[in-house]
């Protein structure tokens, strides 16, 4: 029996198990929104504008293992999601978007609502594809789930022209995929393994550096052991954290630009250093000649080549799935066992770092809130166990600084690219695939207002996401570089006529709070996360000249970090 | 330094754009680009040449790699290969200028392809370096088009870029 584009379309969404597609109708998806009505197999979440479709899906593939699918319409319905598909491409979120695109014979003719979707998501998503006839839709949406998801994952486009997706074909969902030009990496060299396993007992300063690929791999079991059987010092990227628990003693918190004192210092001190999952990205080693200046050893794991030796010299490579690779090193280092002389003396050296470190606490306040305060507390009142989406800035370190993540896929934050505006939607994805959980948003007031839209999109579909807004009056991480680097010179950093939030909130049809002492700060935080089954928003009024410590600032070495009161 | 990186990629519509695509986005070097099909249709190899540090080289060639499109690849320039260009070039050739000019396309070993009272049009394959050096005698006064391929390579003897 022969269906339309559209018909098979949906099909292969209901072959590849797809729960949800957030997406926003258009006249290019037309066919394709009527086959979704005529099945209920397949759920569509409507959202307000598409960046935040793609941002939903986001979420939901980086907090479960899935695959993220958002479904938009051609011309603006593209270039609205093209913010979200970059955003993915940057953390390699595993994801298709399907979008529409004018009829096939007027591509070309500056059609109504027609733009060059794959030229212009090309340098943004792994892979993408113009169907141009109905019988090529599901050998496609098949090699589309299998390119998203398999080597370094990222977001594949799959553009269909209207008129395809009213075309009659036969279909058959292929039951395996072939790409003869496409090789994803898997174990990875056994010899290569082997000499790692070496460096690694050889060491007398070790240091381990994980970030997403870890998270992405599903392999924080397998690192947990490599720690703990190493007894080595563990830091965490910022797209790292959760892949290892931050309550072991192993943890030395998150490194970069705002990691801790003792990660950054153990980072630039270590003779060997294992990175794993990781790509030694600027706001991680800071500048490339200085982090370069130390002799250390470097051991890089990472299933794409193309992340390793890309910013630093590396001395061991390999190439592999992370998961695999920690399996088969853990084999070897089965029965073996560092010098433990040399780590006692090494331990006492991140432990100094460790209690100097301590320095990077923020002072609390009886009058007025700190930022900081307020994260520590949402980590009490959910037991450490929400999953937390942020945007990005201030707030955003802040969650990562004092959130502490025991489990991975809990932290959904834009990384790579720093979104504005990623927070609430993700939090959306998050709260459809993960039902039952607790799922905040911790975020801004210039980065919520970026798609607080969706808020109507959390009332329709009943989404209890608290949204805890540290609300500073200032575009804070930026007004913080102003202080530091442009002479205290605010431009364009306060917010005038900001809204009232809690009346905002309450027009949505959610509740709203608005807490502006410290001594409310957990009262309030306790009553919202009572209320299971409604979003509550939760304007925080907070100090507005809290800056983030610490600080390597742009450019300079990992050992220059500022700490809060050498200012 | 110079390398001469040969792949062969889907013929598919897009495929060259992710190319040049990668070379403009990350700031990469390109001499020239030639691309065509293969004896089998559904393949087109492309010879690129680019210049940059072994760490540049190490990137582009990786970057290369990744895209889906690209099936295999090979710097050419890393070991034993073949080079050759092919040049179409327009020259006044007027007087006593033409007889020089026959003289100068034989020593190349070109070939007149086309002639007028006014013109001549010299084919000429060989490695960049011997199409420069033919512009650079012919002089740019009297050359009025130059056409070129940019380079294709192939490795020598068994060094075989196949799927």
């Amino acid at each position: 029996m022969e269906l339309t584009g559209a018909e098979i379309l949906i099909r292969c969404l209901q072959e590849e198990q797809v729960e949800y597609v957030f997406g926003y109708p258009g006249g290019a998806v037309l066919f394709i929104y009527d086959a979704l009505f005529q099945q209920d197999k397949v759920k569509h979440v409507l959202v307000r504008h598409e960046q935040a479709a793609v941002h939903a899906a986001d979420g939901y593939a980086r907090s479960s293992d899935r695959v993220g699918v958002a479904l938009v319409t051609s011309g603006p319905g593209l270039t609205n999601a093209v913010t979200g598909i970059a955003t993915a491409y940057m953390d390699s979120t595993p994801m298709v978007v399907i979008s529409g695109q004018v009829p096939t014979g007027a591509i070309g003719e500056d059609a109504f609502q027609e733009v060059d979707a794959v030229g212009i998501t090309r340098p943004c998503v792994k892979h993408n594809f113009l169907v141009k006839d109905a019988k090529d839709i599901a050998p496609t949406i098949k090699k589309a789930f299998y390119l998203a998801k398999s080597g370094r994952p990222g977001p594949v486009l799959v553009d269909i022209p209207k008129d395809v997706s009213n075309q009659k074909a036969s279909f058959e969902y292929p039951a395996s995929v072939n790409i003869r030009s496409y090789h994803p990496a898997g174990k990875g060299d056994s010899g290569q393994i082997r000499r790692a396993a070496q460096m690694l007992l050889q060491a007398r300063r070790p240091m381990i550096y994980a970030g997403g690929g870890v998270v992405l791999s599903d392999a924080s079991a397998q690192l947990i052991s490599l720690v703990r059987l190493l007894n080595f010092p563990c830091t965490n990227t910022l797209m790292g954290l959760g892949g290892f628990p931050a309550s072991d003693k192993h943890f030395v918190g998150m490194l970069g630009m705002h990691g801790t004192y003792e990660a950054n210092m153990a980072m630039q001190h270590c003779d060997v250093l294992l990175a794993v999952g990781a790509r030694f990205d600027d706001r991680v080693i800071g500048n490339v000649e200085h982090f370069a200046e130390v002799p250390r050893k470097i051991i890089h794991i990472d299933i794409d080549p193309s992340s390793i030796a890309k910013r630093v010299k590396v001395d061991l490579p390999i190439v592999g799935d992370v998961k695999l690779v920690l399996d088969e090193l853990l084999d070897v280092l089965r029965n073996s066992t560092p010098d433990a002389a040399a780590m006692a003396v090494w331990w006492q050296q991140v432990d100094e770092w460790r209690a100097a470190g301590g320095k990077m606490r923020y002072k609390n306040s009886a009058e007025i809130i700190k930022p900081q305060f307020v994260i520590e507390k949402l980590h009490e009142i959910t037991g450490g166990d929400a999953f937390i989406t942020t945007d990005v800035g201030q707030h955003q370190m802040w969650a990562a600084q004092y959130y502490k993540f025991d489990q991975p896929r809990r932290w959904i934050t834009s990384g790579g690219l720093g979104t504005m505006g990623f927070g609430l939607p993700a939090a959306m994805g998050v709260q459809m695939v993960n039902p039952g959980a607790t799922v905040a948003c911790v975020t801004g007031e210039g980065s919520i207002q970026m798609n607080i839209q969706e808020l109507s999109t959390c009332k329709q579909f009943h989404l209890p996401i608290k949204v805890i807004l540290l609300n500073n009056g200032y575009l804070g991480m930026v007004r913080q570089w102003q202080e530091f680097f442009h002479g205290n010179r605010y431009s364009e950093t306060y917010m005038n006529a900001l809204p009232d939030f809690v009346r905002l909130a309450e027009a949505y049809g959610h509740v709203g709070m608005r807490i502006e002492k410290p001594a409310d700060v957990e009262p309030a935080l306790k009553e919202a996360f009572a209320r299971k089954h409604d979003l509550v928003f939760m304007d925080f009024k907070t100090d507005p000249t809290e800056n983030v410590y610490p600080m390597v600032p742009g450019g300079r070495g990992l050992s220059e970090i500022i700490l809060a009161e050498e200012l | 330094m110079r390398h001469i990186i040969s792949l062969l990629m889907e013929n598919e519509a897009g495929a060259l754009s992710r190319v040049a695509g990668l070379f403009s986005a990350r700031g990469y070097n390109i001499e020239s680009l030639s691309v065509a099909p293969t004896e089998d249709p559904t393949l087109s190899r492309m010879t690129i040449v680019t210049s940059g540090s072994d760490a540049v080289i190490e990137q582009i060639n990786k970057q290369l790699n990744k895209l889906v499109d690209v099936a295999a690849l090979i710097d050419l320039s890393e070991g034993e290969h073949l080079e050759r260009e092919l040049m179409l070039v327009k020259v006044r050739a007027e007087g006593d200028a033409r007889e020089e000019l026959k003289r100068m396309a034989d020593t190349f070993r070109g070939r007149i392809i086309d002639e007028t009272d006014r013109t001549c049009t010299i084919e000429l394959t060989g490695s960049c370096a011997e199409l420069d050096s033919l512009l650079e005698k012919i002089g740019r006064d009297l050359i009025l088009e130059t056409v070129r391929t940019g380079a294709s390579g192939i490795g020598r003897g068994e060094r075989i870029l196949k799927l």
